[in-house]
């Protein structure tokens, strides 16, 4: 699930190559200006690829594989404290 | 994770590793041959490292693609298996203590082991290329779109334009080729007088001339193939709004615009230094290399007795020296624990240093030949060179006119170096632009200090980290 919409993915890859794949372009926007950010380093150096998953947000998704069932949500700026417990 | 300590000696482990590349697998299967009780952490799920990035599990065709240097991982990665060694994958460390403690997080739990031994295989990350346009969606490092193609068999859409200097921007242009991309150009970045400088290390690096080889193949390649070749770029920028639209730059006094849908950067690489710098090791500034190196001794050794940090991780000398110094390392630390004696570990090291020696002959001339561009650390005024909290080349040297000495001030100033990614994306540049600021050597001018965690975490993966039983026996759970 990418922001509750169902999406089909091949799974033993990781999430960030999966999304990218999908057609996902902006992974999020910088708490910062907003500015739209992607994968950058695909080796968990640069934090740009961060999406929440299964409701914990800052989850670097070039690190992490694909499993069934994954519920994934774009980051809008900062996290939000009170969305996520 | 199932851990149990020595109730004498409180430690869990003879020999903890980290990170499971070549030097890291090298490592843990040299100490565990010795009888030495190794375990093995990594971040990701399979071992490989970035080299032989899901090696493991890539299928055939793939790996014919990729060729028999990514092939060779394979082997490694089998032996390791086989070896003894206790492995953890999709195994976070976060900090490390002065007493080599290792807190480590697999499935949002935190748990801790304790080795006589740590070492610390953390690899090498891309130097960062801050050109105006870098954040661009659609930019990313080369060497990660070579980490999508061998983690998921995917190149890039579109034009694609590769930017930069050094071997692996060559062999990623190869690949991407061979697995079916548009690769619309090479713009080179490298001086044409790094040619001058290269010259005298050709005779050294010529006697391994399989590198040589490798080299003039790549360039014959890309040649028969058509792709545009541009030399001794600058003033590159990256033009696009919510993503890349073209690059533009000046390559032998014209201006050339080329459109584009993927720009792939890459400077060479760099030791990854962030743990060190956590525990505050000695480090130098290598101006041949242009980046932090920890002080290790012959067997690998930092200034933290019973830390030693081998491959690039310490220094850049590619997946086979890695190899090497892995073993090297794990050889030390046996020997520092008892389990070989003086004379057997220089006997058995002496294989190693020959193939150590002979991987390593062809860096200089490499070094020399794609050293960066020194307009590389001197980026337009509105270039953002704090990718994590936006901090432009022009607010930094602002800072170094308003008196800060260091990284450190800037970063208490300005924010640089703040963000999530702690300074990875940015240190080298900042200590590289201070140096310059203020005309001293970057290594007065130092880095950024590293603080736990190494990489963010729930609290309540810390929190479980209070009763070290409940952690376990859950994190325990999660691997059966």
């Amino acid at each position: 699930m990418l922001d509750g919409d169902p999406l089909r993915v091949e799974a033993g890859q990781p999430l960030a190559a999966a999304l990218m794949k999908a057609g996902l372009s902006v992974f999020r926007r910088t708490p910062v200006s907003g500015a739209p950010r992607a994968p950058f380093c695909m080796m968990g150096v640069c934090f740009e690829c961060l999406v929440e998953i299964d409701g914990v947000p800052n989850q670097q998704s070039c690190m992490v594989e694909v499993r069934e069932g994954m519920r994934v949500r774009v980051q809008d700026g900062a996290r939000n404290l009170e969305a996520t417990r | 994770m199932n851990i149990s300590t020595d109730p004498g000696s409180g430690f869990t482990h003879d020999v903890i590793v980290i990170g499971g590349g070549p030097a890291g697998m090298s490592a843990a299967m040299t100490a565990a041959e010795y009888g030495c009780k190794v375990a093995l952490l990594d971040e990701q799920p399979r071992p490989g490292g970035q080299i032989y990035r899901n090696v493991t599990r890539a299928p055939a065709a793939l790996r014919e693609l990729l060729g028999p240097d990514y092939q060779r991982g394979s082997g490694l990665a089998e032996r390791l298996q086989r070896s003894g060694v206790e492995c953890h994958f999709d195994t976070t460390v976060w900090d490390v203590g002065q007493d080599l403690t290792v807190t480590a997080q697999c499935h949002g739990r935190s748990t801790q082991l304790r080795p006589r031994q740590l070492i610390a295989a953390t690899g090498a990350m891309e130097r960062p290329s801050p050109i105006p346009g870098w954040t661009l969606p659609g930019v990313l490092n080369a060497g990660a779109a070579q980490i999508l193609l061998k983690s998921s068999g995917t190149v890039p859409s579109g034009a694609t334009v590769l930017v930069g200097g050094g071997p692996l921007l060559l062999l990623v242009a190869c690949q991407l080729l061979d697995a079916g991309a548009r690769v619309a150009a090479l713009v080179q970045t490298t001086p044409t007088s790094n040619l001058l400088r290269a010259l005298p290390h050709l005779g050294r690096a010529s006697l391994t001339p399989s590198y040589l080889a490798k080299g003039a193949g790549l360039l014959q390649k890309l040649k028969r193939a058509g792709v545009p070749f541009y030399r001794d770029a600058r003033e590159i920028r990256i033009e696009g709004e919510s993503g890349v639209s073209a690059l533009t730059f000046r390559a032998g006094g014209t201006c050339v615009s080329i459109a584009a849908d993927a720009v792939l950067l890459h400077h060479g690489v760099v030791p990854n230094t962030q743990l060190a710098r956590l525990l505050r090791l000695e480090h130098r500034w290598d101006d041949t290399q242009l980046a932090w190196q920890p002080c290790v001794d012959a067997w690998f050794e930092t200034s933290l007795p019973g830390l030693r940090i081998p491959g690039d991780g310490a220094s850049i000398a590619g997946a086979l020296a890695a190899e090497a110094s892995g073993a090297l390392a794990a050889l030390g630390a046996a020997a520092a624990i008892g389990r070989v004696d003086c004379s057997t570990q220089e006997r058995e090291a002496r294989a190693w240093r020959k193939l150590l020696r002979k991987h390593s002959r062809v860096r200089r001339f490499l070094d020399e030949l794609y050293r960066p561009p020194e307009w590389l650390v001197a980026p337009p005024d509105e270039t953002i060179v704090c990718r994590c909290e936006e901090v432009d080349a022009g607010t930094i040297r602002h800072m170094a006119i308003l008196g800060c000495q260091g990284p450190n001030q800037t970063k208490f100033f300005s924010r640089c170096g703040m963000g999530p990614c702690q300074g990875r994306q940015c240190a080298i540049t900042v200590s590289q632009m201070l140096a310059r600021a203020h005309f001293k050597s970057v290594q007065e001018v130092g880095s950024y200090r590293i603080r736990p965690p190494l990489k963010p975490i729930p609290l309540g993966s810390i929190a479980a980290l209070a009763s070290p039983s409940v952690s376990r026996s859950a994190c325990k759970e999660e691997f059966e």
